[in-house]
């Protein structure tokens, strides 16, 4: 038999409990299994490691990534390098909320379900919104959520997404609106790199559209006309679904401002460790009226029989557990760890912290961009952005050269947007977070000036 | 009753401090539309870092978890969370990895990645593995859109999905996303799928079926090879839902029972930690013939370095944003390591042979509605206890007392008064003896004194929650006064 510090069960215990069940072996207790699909069933797998030899292994796994501190990075792209207050690892490592289940039982969950209760909170200050949700996994399926939503609510079949989405999310939306055969229309871009208004006015000439999708700031960084696209999407008789990125509302008025009906976004700026792209959270929230169509869970607050305020899982009678196929949605488990992340996060930083946050990573972006700009050959195209802008390079300077130089000066510089958008050549999405320090951004700059003397000049 | 954070607050209190932008400053309407700059400060807590550490560990204190005591959860698989995982996961060299680094520049991850797909492609018997879903359910998801582009592509117009009236909610759930009708099975007297009505609702329209094996009543489904062959001969496949994997380990694999597709919940099976509602994750495995359709990108190898494969173009597209929760993977990663292959197959018989011992010591006291040898959990009903003038729901608020998380109650919904018990096998011997005797304590009071145990729970953070006033009114978010 096996002794495993994972596996209390000792030979005695077994056999204790095998006299009990009245089997000779632990063999027996599978014996309604088919003996036939029994065999060849020795698994080839590794031998078992003490914690030793797994600390060994993953150790040697580590040194084959990076060390991401030798770097600079300019990545984004919608995952962001960003400032984790040491409050929050110390939190989320305690394990009454790390090992605890769904809050099904409230009695003896009220630590998970009022930790809930101020994240939905803070998601509506965030948006404007009325009604938030218990998370989701990303800002991508949230949104494609949003987008099945709308159409339960107006009843039509059709969304319209802009172009300056992010390109995954994009992605996602394709594929969560294949299962329903919902169909997608995609809202051209304009030289500005916003969503083209005149094209969108057009696509919505028939009225049978469920949602306009926008992000804002886009995912070229920039913020779109966000008053002009909730007039046409109201005028024809669609949801208004905005995407945001929660750091910019210290700077950008929250959608709801602006008549959102519904708002989606990705958490994991909110105190969640990049970890390879995840996991973080989305989140998702709405006005009041359309609250019974939302997906996910719902915490609410109530009494107990003492009459003392007390929090439990609500509005179930949207969720598969009850309704299975006429659910609002599948979801089940959520994000909800990463979403108290970003509770703690919104707690310790507070409204003073987010307006700073977001006028640090605002200002040195600008003015970083102002410096390219003045660097021969280097063209910054628009300066309507938040923290994340277009950088075109030098016509003789092809990007995976200038990806290969930068590396060598162990700059990770921003991602190639010909990938994405054909009508960008030499285009580089640049990300300033308050996670890169003046003496990084000279040092960027510093770097794009030797490549002019090299790649410009000569 | 802990105040909300946002009662704690007072303007003025700092939770951290910022530098400085450290470069010259414009004015941002220089930018950006002055009427869309906020002026206003958003309605944040402002409290100090110590009042922010009081609030939620006086929260946490609220939370039963695995390591305050038994956590019975049925279906849930409740098992240790250990801990060398977490700490793996706090190597900078993991965490602070940009999803659009370089793949030279993350070998390791994707190595590990690359290993933990072939893991459970051996353990479940199929032969490619998507880590992309993020939950069990997004992993349905994605196995029936799956389906779907299967049968797209071999130009067959088929538009019903089965599944067993004792099936998790998430599977009709899941199929319905995928523009499925559902059509359920029922069950027979032996708690498995009725193999005549199985056979009356095939036809050239039905996709597939969705099963757990064993089911959730914990009982193997014995006529697994003859679903099998039914579905298979009309052309339909079938979709394992993985829930309840724990129980078969090393002692049979789904690709053998017949199943083309499998979801695993590494937060059950694997040990990664629930954290309250998720993050989970919910990788998809295949047979061979449906590996084109697998969301992208999937973890390569060319014989030199791990890279991110997109080149599939049957896919199903994206699921999720990037490649999966990477974090939740690398801790399954580590428990498969530290069980090894003869591990893996010892939790589950320990697994098994726990829920029997319970099974067989509890159904003195508690209706048992199915008999026989069960697998990892079994199911009791409390409909005894029910005409003795205690529900279900009060003999589980009764066990809360007894610091004991209450079994999954109310499902599988085929039986009355259901209590669904799984017990796991990283608990002890003393453990689950401890429990037999609660369990046989409150059927005592409950025939001797029924009206003192639905006063329960006492020994709670709150009492008995009115769930009705918070559907009726529903507060959803807190307005501040």
């Amino acid at each position: 038999m096996i002794y495993h510090n994972y596996l209390p069960n000792t030979d005695e215990s077994r056999q204790k409990m095998l006299d009990i069940i009245g089997v000779s072996s632990q063999e027996d207790l599978f014996k309604n299994i088919p003996v036939e699909l029994q065999k060849n069933t020795s698994l080839v797998l590794p031998e078992s490691h003490c914690e030793l030899e797994i600390q060994n292994r993953i150790l040697e796994l580590a040194q084959k990534n990076i060390w991401p501190g030798g770097y600079v990075s300019f990545l984004g792209a919608g995952c962001y390098n960003r400032y984790i207050p040491s409050v929050i690892d110390n939190i989320l490592s305690r394990v009454e909320f790390l090992t605890a289940y769904t809050p099904y039982q409230p009695e003896i969950s009220q630590g998970t379900l009022q930790a809930i209760y101020e994240f939905q909170t803070m998601i509506c200050n965030l948006t404007g919104m009325d009604v938030s949700n218990a998370s989701m996994y990303d800002g991508a399926t949230a949104t494609a959520e949003a987008i099945l939503m709308s159409c339960r609510i107006t009843k039509k079949n059709k969304t319209i997404v802009s172009r300056a989405l992010n390109p995954e999310t994009q992605d996602v939306i394709k594929t969560y609106l294949s299962g329903p055969d919902i169909d997608i229309i995609t809202a051209p871009i304009n030289e500005d790199s916003i969503t083209d208004i005149n094209n969108l006015f057009e696509l919505t000439a028939n009225k049978d559209i469920a949602s306009i999708v926008i992000q804002v700031p886009n995912f070229l960084g920039n913020i779109e006309e966000v008053r002009k696209i909730e007039q046409i999407a109201h005028n024809a008789g669609a949801l208004f679904v905005v995407i945001i990125d929660p750091i910019s509302v210290g700077m950008i008025k929250p959608p709801g401002a602006y008549g959102a009906d519904i708002v989606t976004g990705d958490g994991q700026s909110l105190g969640n460790n990049m970890m390879y792209g995840g996991p973080a959270f989305g989140f998702m929230a709405c006005r009041q009226k359309h609250m019974r169509n939302m997906p996910g869970r719902i915490v609410g607050s109530s009494l107990d029989s003492d009459g003392n305020t007390a929090y439990t899982l609500t509005l179930q009678t949207r969720e598969q557990h009850i309704r299975r196929d006429k659910a609002t949605s599948n979801i089940c488990t959520n994000h909800s760890l990463c979403a108290l992340a970003g509770s703690i996060y919104l707690s310790i930083i507070g409204p003073k912290g987010l307006k700073e946050i977001a006028n640090i990573c605002f200002q040195r972006a600008h003015f970083l961009a102002s410096k390219i700009s003045e660097i021969e050959g280097f063209k910054i195209p628009h300066d309507n952005f938040f923290n994340e802008f277009i950088m075109i390079l030098p016509d003789n300077l092809s990007v995976d050269v200038f990806n290969k130089e930068m590396l060598d000066r162990k700059i990770i510089p921003g991602i190639n947007l010909n990938s994405y958008y054909h009508e960008l050549p030499g285009a580089i999405l640049i990300s300033v977070t308050e996670k890169n320090k003046p003496v990084d951004l000279y040092l960027f700059l510093s770097a794009l000036r030797e490549l002019v003397e090299e790649y410009v000049l000569n | 009753m802990t105040k909300l954070i946002f009662e704690k607050s007072e303007q003025g209190r700092r939770g951290c401090l910022l530098p400085e932008a450290g470069v010259p400053e414009i004015d941002p309407d220089s930018a950006i539309d002055s009427s869309l700059l906020n002026e206003e400060e958003i309605c944040l807590p402002e409290t100090s870092e110590l009042e922010i550490m009081r609030h939620y560990v006086e929260l946490s204190n609220k939370n039963h978890c695995i390591e305050k005591g038994f956590y019975p959860l049925g279906s849930c698989t409740m098992k240790y969370n250990p801990k060398v995982n977490e700490s793996i996961c706090q190597l900078p060299r993991f965490k602070d990895l940009h999803p659009y680094l370089p793949v030279t520049f993350v070998q390791g991850t994707l190595e590990l990645m690359y290993e933990l797909q072939n893991f459970f492609a051996e353990i479940t018997g199929m032969d490619k593995v998507s880590l992309q879903p993020a939950a069990g359910s997004h992993g349905e998801f994605t196995g029936m859109l799956i389906v779907k582009a299967y049968f797209k592509n071999k130009g067959e117009e088929r538009t019903k999905v089965i599944v067993p009236d004792s099936a998790h909610g998430t599977n009709p759930a899941s199929a319905k996303m995928c523009g499925y009708e559902i059509l359920e099975v029922k069950s027979n007297d032996k708690g498995q799928v009725d193999i005549e009505k199985l056979e009356e609702l095939v036809d050239d329209k039905v996709a597939a079926i969705m099963l757990t094996n064993p089911n959730t009543l914990g009982i193997f489904e014995e006529n697994i090879q003859k679903i099998a062959e039914i579905m298979h001969k009309a052309g339909a496949l079938l979709y394992y839902d993985g829930a309840n994997l724990n129980a078969i380990m090393g002692i049979v694999k789904p690709g053998d029972m017949g199943f083309d597709i499998v979801h695993i919940n590494t937060h059950k099976t694997f040990s990664t930690p629930h954290g309250g509602g998720g993050p989970g994750s919910g990788p998809v495995a295949v047979k061979d013939y449906l590996s084109d359709f697998l969301p992208v990108p999937t973890i390569d190898f060319d014989g030199e370095s791990f890279f991110l494969k997109y080149d599939t173009p049957l896919t199903i597209g994206k699921v999720r944003s990037f490649y999966g929760n990477v974090g939740v993977l690398l801790r399954a990663y580590t428990y498969v390591l530290a069980m090894g292959k003869n591990g893996l197959k010892q939790v589950s018989m320990d697994a098994v042979l726990n829920a029997n011992y319970l099974k067989e010591k509890l159904k003195t006291k508690f209706f048992l509605p199915y008999e026989g040898l069960c697998m990892h959990e079994f199911v009791l009903s409390g409909k005894i206890q029910k005409e003795q003038g205690v529900n279900t729901l009060g003999i589980a608020k009764r066990m809360m007392d007894f610091g004991i998380h209450p079994p999954t109650i109310y499902f599988p919904l085929i039986v009355p008064e259901a209590m669904m018990i799984e017990p796991t096998e990283t608990e002890s011997n003393e453990i689950l003896d401890n429990f037999i005797e609660i369990m046989e304590q409150i059927a005592k009071e409950i025939e001797e004194n029924p009206e003192e145990v639905l006063k329960s729970p006492h020994n709670t953070p709150v009492k008995k929650i009115d769930e009705v006033l918070a559907a009726k009114k529903p507060n959803v978010a807190y307005k501040k006064q």
